[in-house]
């Protein structure tokens, strides 16, 4: 690793006042990606301002049907959250499979989307849950925040503070991990949500990141059951292929953990 | 047995230390002004060296030194050598090209060190590393065995011409061929072995200390034979004379083979060490080891197995390429010549067999023995050959091997090797009946109704442990004799050290060799030591690897035990004025027989050091030594049997049970032999489903962490049934024959053999991930 300044932020304002003032400076969160990345001396920041003791960036308020999950909440908050089970336990079940217990006390919702790896669980979750992202300066539709491979929609020094979304009527989220990293080789997050629209996002699968698949949507809107995916033939075309797993066979993926999913849901 | 004799299952002594956190590894050492290094490591896997320029990185903070090649080979700092001359079958010895320490003319794979720096704190060190900049001229790259041999592929070395080292053979070719023409049925696959990465815990770690004041040097370094290395060190590689060279092999963190051999790092640093006046510390990061630690494995063979009418096997034929990497490590070429050919007939009575083994040069990482190392191959290749023939033939896998076992010992095969002892018929049982393989078709059937492929398969291996009779293996080409050294020192109070030259990182030696000592003088474990891994300490030893510290490392404790029980019984009946052949020793005591009067041990201990009152000429003291040289190989075997099911949708394979049915020969201590086993099978398990290493066509290693280099993990295994039902090993006084290893020899085919009996499709390679194994379901449909 090379040398940085370590700051720790008090508020959101601090946090940009002082990514500001900082050469090259990062935001760090769980900092269980930007932490390897910096000691393999592939990410070199001149300042890490720590967002995790940002009060405004914690905890999970679950208000009747709506759901707001401050950036900086773990996954093991996300995963053991009893209101967030009684109203959404798909995303509860996703973060209780992300990394190990050490991954999960430490990396965040926040980390986990902002950094956007093509093999992460919550994209998935936050396009399927037509989620809002809410930074410092602006709230983003899901559908717009995914920009691609560890691309997103965020500006220099835009700070994500929460996600939002609506609990759906259904969901589930079924995930084939990759047998090396237990990432996901393919994962999918089916849901329905109280106006009936029915969203199918995948994850680990696609050669340009998260994306959602319209032709489930479609099928699933008429006929909410595994067997409604039956007859759908996914395109491998814009799939990833490396030495796991080719594109043909994340295409035969996306479609059995999408009806595992539903049948789970 | 006695509660801490041989046969007692008692905890290991060592596990305290290792569980607490206190144990010692080479990293953990220091001495006063230690600096650290960094080594500058090829980033291609195949160039030309046109300039070294270390003038930046020497002017950087905390820099104390940049050495490269160039000066090395100055020094008189000799080339990596292998040990084991193995000649082609055209009578030429094999072609060793040169493996400098620190290239200076051609790199050769990706991570062949090209310079150290060392430096006040490792991140100076590596800051400076990247400081040095290295002017490649890339050249043509060849990652694959088969593909090097091709006429226009890159030339690796220029003393190996088209990049084979050598083309050896073994066997009686003409009976071969006279057998196959004969057979009624011949069954012909082709066998890949997947090369594996060794991934033991403690990366690899060398500290070297010059003493200029007495000009000797002291290496603390990550070995599994300390005083080999110390003799490589200074016969070959020239760093010093063994007087002038301490090797200090502390506690170790797994070897698994890997730490066997010398690698140029241990060396660099000790030169560096007098070339800079510091002590330089070295430690491997993990991607440093995935490049750079020497793989296993890697072959791929043509088999063709002969039948009669009677299924009775009547010929075997093999041709084998094995990629030994980009140069030749310390005993690559013995793994797949005489640790493999000469293991071809497994269990099974076969007149005639022929192996054929080419080696190859390619721009990937030396090859050498992994846990197992060549008999895996061995038995991967023979328990698929014989699946595949059961399945053909129509006939029950359990029933073919039954037919053609070995019977009657002792049985030469036709590749060398003289089988001591077996019945492996009864381990054959023994895991039928633990796994209900009579009653697989009611749980299959079960399982289709739930939508799932189940199956089940076997493997009966054999493997050769105890390395190894000394003459025998320099007659085949071994540079060293392979006997073991042990000096037993009973202290004046009557605590007892024990000196071995075998080694122990991770196999419970301190246990099981102070049990030996327990069993013969009734001293309680507590009261022995057992001393390895310093070359100041033991006067000379061959280390562990290939299963050889019970068979032979055990076996010369026991020779010397015999001198100094004898000693032992000589003063006790001096003292108790009895006879010698009275004198019987239990519990602590030595006794006269038939009678009440005894001597305790520790009163006899005393009387040797006071030397008061000891028979006419005797001299004072009590502390023997023996060396021992195995008169044959140990044989242990067993058969393996796997159950699983495999998910048709995704190609997921669930372990369903493991059963081992292993014959140890005699065992020391049971809970360390299923230990051995556990970790073993587990090991071949992630061969045999996860692991594999992977090169990209330019050499890169695609498989550099763990985010794509799968290891097994718990949730991977299923909980394995062992059980052992044991034939003495006659070889040897403790009739032991080894476990180390067994695990990982046994269970890959057992595992391959399931799957493909789940899937109905016999074409399928290791590792076999969910993606090749959802193919291989979708390529039969
Ligand atoms: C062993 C291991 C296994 C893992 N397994 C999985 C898995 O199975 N599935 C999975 O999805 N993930 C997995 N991860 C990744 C893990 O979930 C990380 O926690 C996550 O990707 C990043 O979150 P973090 O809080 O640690 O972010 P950090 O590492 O701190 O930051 C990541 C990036 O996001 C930026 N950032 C962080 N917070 C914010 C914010 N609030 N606003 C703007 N930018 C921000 C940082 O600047 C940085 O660029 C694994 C990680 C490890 C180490």
């Amino acid at each position: 690793m090379y040398e940085t300044q370590y700051h720790r932020a008090s508020s959101v304002q601090d946090a940009v006042s002082r990514m500001e003032a900082a050469g090259e400076g990062k935001y760090v969160s769980g900092g269980m990606t930007l932490i390897p990345t910096m000691k393999q001396r592939l990410a070199s920041p001149s300042d890490l301002i720590d967002l995790r003791h940002i009060s405004e960036m914690q905890g999970i308020t679950v208000n009747g049907r709506s759901v707001r999950i401050g950036a900086a909440t773990t996954h093991y908050e996300v995963a053991s959250s009893a209101a967030l089970k009684a109203v959404c336990p798909a995303i509860c079940h996703l973060a209780s499979h992300i990394g190990d217990p050490h991954v999960r006390h430490m990396g965040t919702i926040g980390g986990s989307i902002a950094n956007n790896d093509p093999a992460a669980d919550y994209p998935a979750a936050m396009l399927a849950l037509a989620a809002t992202i809410v930074t410092n300066r602006r709230e983003i539709a899901a559908d717009d925040f995914f920009t691609g491979l560890f691309e997103t929609a965020l500006e220099d020094s835009e700070i994500i503070t929460a996600v939002r979304f609506d609990a759906p009527a259904k969901a589930a989220y079924q995930k084939f991990p990759n047998p090396a990293s237990r990432y996901a080789m393919t994962g999918v997050f089916v849901a329905k949500g109280d106006n009936g629209e029915v969203r199918v996002a995948v994850t680990g699968a696609g050669s340009n990141g998260v994306f959602r698949q319209a032709e489930m949507e479609a099928a699933l809107s008429a006929n909410w059951s595994p067997d409604a995916l039956a007859h759908i033939s996914v395109d491998a075309s814009e799939l990833l292929s490396d030495i796991h797993a080719d594109a043909a066979y994340r295409a035969n993926l996306v479609k059995v953990m999408a009806k595992r999913a539903v049948a789970a849901a | 047995m006695g509660v801490e004799g041989i046969g007692a299952r008692v905890a290991r002594k060592e596990d305290k230390r290792f569980l607490t956190g206190k144990g010692r590894y080479t990293d953990d050492m220091s001495v006063p002004g230690m600096k650290y290094a960094v080594f500058v490591r090829s980033p291609h896997a195949h160039a030309k060296i046109l300039k070294v320029d270390a003038t930046a990185a020497r002017g950087m903070p905390g820099v104390i030194g940049v050495l490269d090649g160039k000066q090395l080979l100055a020094d008189g700092i000799g080339n990596l050598i292998c040990g084991w001359m193995i000649h082609s079958k055209d009578g030429t010895p094999m072609k060793m090209g040169a493996w400098r320490p620190l290239a200076h003319e051609t790199v050769r794979y990706v991570g062949d060190a090209v310079a150290i720096v060392v430096a006040d704190s490792v991140a100076e060190a590596r800051d400076a590393a990247e400081a040095v900049v290295v002017d490649y001229q890339e050249l043509p790259v060849v990652i694959d065995a088969s593909t090097a041999l091709k006429a226009g592929q890159p030339q690796i070395h220029p003393e190996a011409p088209g990049n084979l080292i050598f083309d050896w053979q073994i066997g009686d070719e003409a009976a071969t061929d006279k057998a196959m023409a004969a057979a009624t049925h011949v069954t012909e696959v082709e066998i890949h072995n997947n090369r594996l990465s060794p991934n033991a815990m403690e990366p690899r770690a060398a500290l070297g200390i010059y003493d200029a004041g007495d000009d000797h040097y002291t290496c603390y370094t990550t070995s599994q034979n300390p005083h080999v290395a110390r003799l490589v060190m200074s016969a070959f590689y020239n760093v010093a004379p063994e007087n002038k060279l301490r090797v200090i092999a502390p506690d170790v963190g797994g070897g698994f083979g890997s730490k066997i051999y010398i690698y140029p790092e241990e060396i660099v640093c000790l030169w560096a060490s007098k070339r800079t006046g510091v002590p330089v510390k070295w430690t491997s990061d993990r991607t440093e080891a995935f490049l750079t630690d020497a793989h296993g494995r890697d072959h791929v063979s043509k088999v063709k197995m002969g039948f009669d009418a009677n299924n009775r096997i009547i010929g075997l034929k093999v041709d084998t390429i094995a990629n030994l990497g980009a140069y030749m490590s310390l005993f690559s070429s013995c793994v797949p010549t005489y640790l493999y050919a000469t293991l071809l007939s497994g269990q099974y009575d076969i007149p005639a067999i022929h192996a054929n083994v080419r080696t190859v040069y390619t721009n990937t990482a030396p090859v050498d023995a992994y846990r197992g190392a060549g008999r895996p191959e061995a038995t991967y290749l023979l328990e698929r050959t014989m699946e595949t023939a059961a399945r053909e033939l129509g006939v029950s896998p359990a029933e073919l091997r039954r037919a053609n076992f070995i019977r009657s010992f002792p049985h030469q095969t036709p590749v060398i090797m003289n089988y001591d002892a077996g019945d492996y018929e009864a381990s054959l049982n023994a895991a039928m009946q633990a796994s209900d393989w009579n009653g697989f078709a009611v749980r299959k059937a079960e399982a289709e109704r739930r939508g799932m492929k189940r199956g089940i398969g076997m493997s009966c291996y054999i493997e050769a442990c105890g390395l190894a009779p000394s003459a025998a293996v320099g007659s085949l080409g071994a540079g060293v004799g392979l006997w073991e050294s042990a000096e037993v020192r009973v202290n004046a109070v009557g605590t007892i050290e024990v000196m071995t030259g075998s080694h122990s990182h991770g196999q419970g030696h301190e246990t099981t060799f102070a049990q030996l000592v327990a069993d013969r003088f009734g001293v309680p474990i507590d009261s022995v030591n057992i001393v390895h891994g310093d070359t100041d300490k033991v006067q000379m030893g061959m280390g562990t690897y290939g299963s050889r510290s019970g068979a032979v490392g055990m076996s010369a404790v026991a020779k010397a035990l015999d001198k100094v029980e004898a000693k032992a019984k000589k003063i006790a009946a001096h003292l108790m004025e009895a006879d010698e052949s009275d004198i019987v020793i239990e519990n602590g005591e030595l006794k006269v027989a038939g009678t009440d009067k005894a001597v305790p041990w520790f009163q006899m201990a005393l009387a040797a050091y006071t030397a008061h009152n000891l028979p006419a000429g005797m001299e004072p003291g009590l502390k023997e030594g023996a060396f021992y040289d195995p008169s044959n190989f140990t044989f242990p075997a067993g058969c393996y049997i796997c159950e699983v099911e495999v998910d048709p949708e995704t190609g997921r394979t669930k372990i369903i049970q493991f059963v081992a049915a292993d014959d140890f020969g005699n065992i020391i201590n049971p809970m360390i032999v299923e230990g051995q086993v556990h970790g073993g099978i587990a090991q071949g398990i992630g061969q045999a489903l996860l692991e594999g290493v992977h090169y990209d066509p330019s050499g890169q290693l695609l498989t550099a962490s763990y985010m794509d280099y799968a290891m097994p993990r718990a949730d991977d295994l299923p909980s394995f049934q062992v059980s052992t039902s044991n034939t003495p090993c006659p070889g040897n006084p403790l009739g032991v024959k080894g476990c180390g290893e067994a695990g990982a020899i046994g269970s890959p085919p057992a595992l391959i053999n399931a799957i493909t009996d789940a899937i109905g499709n016999n074409a399928l390679t290791m590792p076999a991930t969910p993606h090749k194994v959802w193919a291989a379901i979708n390529a039969a449909n």
